[in-house]
């Protein structure tokens, strides 16, 4: 659409004759009725001779009066192998129903967009295979957060959480060469390796029961961000003393209940129930100092 | 966004066949937690009998034993200690971070224990005390 913005007001200014506008005019409505032939046969498939698969979608808009109430709607999806539930959402939006909303991506579990409620679980729809999922493929947005559309959940609380935790280095002191490179050890860098794989797709979250009935709980994504830095050794001991006072509150770690949601649902493989654990411990030997 | 739609909780007790072996862990370990509690009312209640006379105390037990519900109750009462006993041990290692990635292994092994536990204590306990 925004490729052809800048043509429009070309066309215009051109000098046109009636025979010539008559023509255009005349080119335009063939242009469009061939368009409109081409997804009226689109929005029939055949897909008889295909295999096939069937997903229910959750569906709700606030804008409009007639879906206000959710529902689930039923697409038929072509399957083959390797075909993933973000694949069959973005053929059904495109082949059906061009209302559906869910956010997606880079399609390859980096962006973290399209976390969603598969057939009861929270998994990337990008990552999980249509082929793996017991018949019909229910999708609906992750639970614990607002439905905007569709699938789109309000990420506000989220983000919110997210930032709680000051997610940036404060070391104590900086090379005074701005060309100096401030590594870490390769025992350091093993240490927190998995929680910098965090994609911020919300689905730890939105699977832990006490998130869900605890606002103010951290919730392990924002806690796993802590340990990131905490864990750092380039982090400034100064910062590393605020970041344990804003976890060891009452609404971080200790709100974990070591359910193993968090971990079990992690799209990234992160032991994120290990990370709270380890800044719980974290937490006591800084206010238990007998040395 | 002029409006949001709350679906409240979608993830409750009526999705338990989809509950992980950690969620369960959490669910029986509360669950036996607070009939520990209730059971130590009722044991304080028992053993307060004491304080009128020996005689007291032995008829109570003596009633109490007689019953065979209370027999199958200190059944059910073994298995809910022993099961929080092995589940905390099984926390504590959590606590430590050790063996958290074979942590529904050490679940398993917990139920079964405290299955073959109960078991072998059932004829005990049935028989009664012989006092």
């Amino acid at each position: 659409m925004s490729t052809q913005l800048p043509q429009e007001p070309e066309t215009e200014s051109e000098p046109e004759t009636d025979a010539e506008t008559g023509s255009q005019q005349a080119r335009r409505m063939r242009e469009k009725a061939e368009r409109r032939e081409r997804t009226r046969t689109e929005e029939t498939p055949d897909l008889s001779d295909e295999e096939t698969r069937v997903i229910k979608v959750f569906r709700y808009d606030p804008e409009v009066p007639e879906k206000q109430e959710p529902r689930f709607d039923e697409f038929h999806v072509p399957f083959e192998k390797g075909t993933t539930v973000l694949d069959a959402l973005i053929y059904a939006r495109d082949t059906y129903d061009s209302s559906l909303t869910f956010r997606h991506s880079c399609r390859q579990a980096v962006c973290g967009s399209d976390a969603l409620f598969i057939n009861g679980s929270q998994r990337l729809g990008c990552q999980t295979q249509l082929g793996d999922l017991d018949e019909p493929v229910r999708v609906e947005p992750l639970p614990h957060q607002d439905v905007v559309k569709d699938l789109v959940v309000d990420m506000d609380h989220f983000y919110e959480q997210m930032h709680a935790v000051d997610p940036f280095f404060d070391p104590d002191e900086t090379p005074a060469d701005p060309m100096v490179e401030q590594s870490q050890t390769r025992a350091n860098r093993e240490k927190i390796k998995t929680s910098t794989r965090c994609i911020w797709c919300g689905a730890c979250m939105s699977s832990c029961n006490v998130a869900a009935g605890n606002n103010d709980y951290l919730g392990p994504a924002a806690i796993n961000k802590a340990y990131r830095f905490a864990m750092d050794e380039r982090e400034g001991s100064e910062k590393k003393r605020e970041r344990l006072e804003i976890i060891e509150r009452e609404n971080g770690v200790w709100r974990c209940q070591t359910q193993f949601s968090c971990t079990n649902v992690c799209p990234k493989d992160i032991p994120l129930t290990e990370h709270i654990q380890a800044l719980k411990r974290e937490a006591v030997k800084e206010n238990l100092k007998f040395w | 966004m002029s409006q949001s739609y709350n679906r409240g909780l979608v993830e409750d007790f009526g999705r338990w066949r989809e509950f992980s072996a950690g969620m369960w862990a959490w669910v029986f370990h509360k669950f036996t937690g607070w009939v520990l509690v209730g059971y130590l009312f009722t044991h304080i209640a028992v053993l307060s009998t004491a304080l009128s006379g020996p005689a007291a105390y032995t008829g109570t037990i003596r009633t109490l034993e007689g019953l065979l519900v209370v027999r199958v109750l200190e059944v059910g009462l073994l298995a809910v200690a022993v099961f929080h006993i092995l589940n905390g041990c099984r926390l504590l290692l959590v606590d430590l971070g050790v063996g958290l990635e074979r942590q529904d292994v050490s679940f398993y092994a917990s139920l079964i224990l405290t299955g073959a536990i109960v078991v072998a204590s059932v004829p005990t306990f049935l028989a009664g005390v012989s006092l």
